[in-house]
C-alpha cells in the first residue's frame, strides 16, 4: 500500500435475511445475503453511521484492501480512511453490496437454493426502492436507528436520495454526487445499448449463461467501452489520448490502432472478466426506473415533500452524463421543501468519472460538510 | 455566542444594521454571501432559516466549513432555482454595484422575497466627488479598487438608486446611511459613504 492513510486490512461480512422482501416489481425474494464492509468504531449512542452507496458497477469494499490481496483497493479509498474527507476516526462508515449485484451479495450469479441453480434470468428487477428497504434491514441488523449520512455518487447518489424518500427518521445527511433526479432519454438510450449488445451476444443465452458455461464477454465488453465513453469528458480524453497512434504509421485496416481504441478494448476485457452480465443488466435499468417524481406527477418538489435530510449535492462541470443542470433539479426541489441544502458544482475536465477521483477541492468540500455532521 | 456576535457588530457594523430588519426566524436568501459570515450570523443572533448564493469556489468551502447553507450560482442568471414568493428576506450586500444586470436582479429580489434589504457604496460620498472634480476616480474605505482593477461596474448616488427604485415601482421601506460607524441624517447623499435600503413591491 502507498496509501499511509488507507484503513488498510478489511474484511467483508455477510448477512443472511429469511424474511420476504418484497419488491417494487410485485416479485417476491424469499431470503437473501447481503455483504457488506465496516470502517472505524459504531459510538455509544449509534449515532455516527454512514452509510456508502456504490454506483453501477461498485460493490462494498469502499476502503482498504483484503489481506489475502493487498492490490484490491476498496474503489473510494481515496475518499474514506483515517483522516480522510469520510474519517474513519470519527464515523463507522458501512459499505455495502446492492442485491443484484456481483460481489457476494445475492444476486443473478447466486445459486437459486430453490432451483438448484444460479438464478440467471429468474432473478427478478431490482430497483432503489429495493435497495432502500434493504439498507433498513442492515441498518436495523447493525443496530443503526439512523444514518449520520448516506452518501453516494451516480446510482449510489440515487440510492441514498431514495432512502432519505423512503426512510425519512432514518437519514440525517444526504451526500448527493454527480447523480440526476431521473435519467434522460439520452441516458436511457445509452443504457439500452449496452443492454442489447450483452442480451444479442449469442453466449448470453437468455440470461442462463451458467448452466451452458458460456460468458457473454463480447456483450459485456461493449456494454463497459460503450459505458466507458460516457462516464469521460471529450477534454479528458482528447487529453489523455489524443489522436495518438499505437505504432508509427496507419495500418489501413481494422485492427486497434488508436491508443484511444486500445484502452477501450482494455477496459472492456479487463471488465467482461470480473463482472457478470446479468448484474450490468439489473443495474442499468435501477438507473432507468429511478424517479421519484413518477407517482406525483412528475412534481419533484412534491415527491421531497416527506424527507427531512440535510443535504449535500455536488455535480462536476465536465459531466455530462448527469450534467449539473441535473443536480440543480434535485436543489430546486429540496429548496422548494425548505430543506437544508447545500450545493456546488465543482470544475472538473474528466466528466461524470470525476466523482471517483482525488480533486483537491471536491474532497475539501466533503471533509467541511463531514466535519459539520454532529454525530 | 453572544460573545461572538458582539465582536462582530463591532467588526460589522453593517451586519448590525441589517439584523435590526430582520425578523427573528425568518426565511432569509443572502445573494453573494461571501464566506457566509452574515447568514451565520443572522442564524446564531435571530435564528432565520437561510441560503446563501455565491459563486466563488473558495467562498462556497468556507460557508461548509461556517457551516451555512449554500448554493453555488451566478446570480447574473438570475433566482430560477427560487420559487416565488419563498423567503421574508431577500439581501443582496454590497453587491449590486459589481452585478452587471442590476435592473433584473432586483426585480428577482422582489419576486423571490416579500421584501429586499440592498446595501451599497455611496458613489455620492464627498470625499469621491473630491477625488472626480480633482481629474481621477475616487479610491475609498468602501471603493478600494483602482479604476483598471475594480469589479464595481454599476456604481451609484443615493439619489440615483431612489429614483431608480421610483421609476420601477420598488418601494423603499427604510433606509440607513452610515460613515463608518456613524449613522448619518443630515445632506446622506454627501456624508454617506454605505446605504442600506430595505425594500418592497409597490402595491
Amino acid at each position: 500500500m502507498h496509501d499511509s492513510d488507507s484503513i488498510g486490512i478489511v474484511t467483508p461480512q455477510r448477512i443472511h435475511f429469511d424474511t420476504p422482501l418484497s419488491l417494487e416489481s410485485g416479485a417476491v425474494l424469499d431470503s437473501y445475503e447481503q455483504v457488506y464492509e465496516t470502517y472505524g468504531e459504531l459510538n455509544a449512542a449509534r449515532s455516527n453511521a454512514v452509510l456508502v452507496c456504490h454506483a453501477l458497477s461498485g460493490n462494498h469494499h469502499v476502503a482498504g484492501v483484503y489481506a489475502d490481496n493487498p492490490k484490491n483497493i476498496g474503489w473510494w479509498n481515496n475518499m474514506i480512511g483515517p483522516d480522510k474527507p469520510i474519517d474513519t476516526r470519527k464515523f463507522f462508515v458501512v459499505g455495502v453490496n446492492n442485491i443484484g449485484g456481483c460481489h457476494g451479495s445475492t444476486g443473478p450469479a447466486s445459486i437459486n437454493k430453490k432451483m438448484g441453480k444460479h438464478y440467471g434470468a429468474d432473478f427478478p428487477v431490482v430497483t432503489t426502492i429495493d435497495w432502500a428497504k434493504t439498507y433498513v434491514r442492515l441498518a436495523d441488523k447493525l443496530g443503526i436507528d439512523q444514518f449520520a449520512a448516506v452518501v453516494g455518487g451516480s446510482l449510489g447518489g440515487m440510492s441514498a436520495m431514495q432512502l432519505a424518500l423512503d426512510a425519512p427518521e432514518r437519514v440525517r445527511h444526504a451526500v448527493v454526487i454527480a447523480a440526476a433526479a431521473k435519467l434522460t432519454a439520452q441516458n436511457i438510450a445509452f443504457n439500452d445499448v449496452a443492454r442489447q449488445a450483452i442480451i444479442t451476444d449469442p453466449d448470453f443465452h437468455g440470461g442462463d449463461f451458467y448452466s451452458h458455461g458460456t460468458i457473454p464477454r463480447r456483450g459485456l465488453r461493449l456494454a463497459r467501452m460503450l459505458g466507458h465513453i460516457t462516464y469521460l469528458s471529450n477534454d479528458s480524453m482528447a487529453e489523455k489520448f489524443g489522436r495518438e497512434l499505437r505504432t508509427d504509421s496507419l495500418s489501413f485496416n481494422f485492427d486497434v490502432e488508436f491508443q484511444i481504441e486500445s484502452y477501450l478494448r482494455y477496459q472492456g476485457d479487463k471488465f467482461a472478466d470480473q463482472f457478470d452480465a446479468n448484474t450490468y443488466l439489473l443495474m442499468t435499468k435501477a438507473l432507468d426506473y429511478f424517479d421519484p417524481a413518477r407517482d406525483y406527477d412528475d412534481d419533484l418538489s412534491a415527491a421531497f415533500h416527506c424527507a427531512k435530510a440535510n443535504f449535500l449535492v455536488l455535480s462536476f462541470s465536465s459531466d455530462w452524463r448527469f450534467s449539473p443542470e441535473r443536480s440543480r433539479s434535485i436543489v430546486k426541489a429540496l429548496l422548494d421543501n425548505k430543506l437544508n441544502v447545500s450545493y456546488a458544482e465543482i470544475p472538473s475536465r474528466h466528466g461524470h468519472d470525476s466523482f471517483l477521483m482525488k480533486d483537491e477541492h471536491y474532497h475539501q468540500l466533503v471533509r467541511a460538510y463531514m466535519n459539520k455532521i454532529s454525530t | 455566542m453572544t460573545k461572538l456576535s458582539s465582536s462582530l457588530t463591532l467588526l460589522r457594523p453593517d451586519f448590525a444594521i441589517i439584523a435590526s430588519w430582520i425578523k427573528p426566524g425568518s426565511k432569509v436568501l443572502d445573494l453573494g454571501c461571501g464566506d457566509g459570515t452574515l447568514l451565520q450570523y443572522l442564524q446564531d443572533t435571530l435564528g432565520v432559516h437561510g441560503y446563501g448564493v455565491e459563486i466563488d469556489d473558495a467562498n462556497i468551502l468556507a460557508c461548509l466549513n461556517n457551516g451555512i447553507n449554500v448554493i453555488q450560482s451566478d446570480l447574473e442568471s438570475g433566482l430560477s432555482g427560487f420559487e416565488s414568493d419563498s423567503f421574508d428576506y431577500v439581501i443582496l450586500s454590497q453587491t449590486l454595484q459589481a452585478m452587471r444586470r442590476t435592473e433584473d436582479i432586483i426585480q428577482e429580489m422582489l419576486r423571490v422575497g416579500r421584501e429586499g434589504i440592498i446595501s451599497f457604496p455611496n458613489f455620492g460620498h464627498w470625499k469621491n466627488r473630491l477625488q472626480v472634480l480633482l481629474g481621477h476616480m475616487p479610491v475609498s474605505q468602501t471603493l478600494p479598487y483602482e479604476w483598471f482593477d475594480t469589479p464595481n461596474i454599476h456604481l451609484c448616488t443615493l439619489n440615483d438608486f431612489e429614483k431608480f427604485c421610483h421609476q420601477r415601482g420598488v418601494h423603499v421601506l427604510e433606509r440607513r446611511v452610515m460613515n463608518g460607524t456613524r449613522q448619518i441624517t443630515f445632506s446622506s447623499n454627501f456624508f454617506g459613504m454605505l446605504a442600506f435600503y430595505r425594500f418592497t413591491r409597490r402595491k
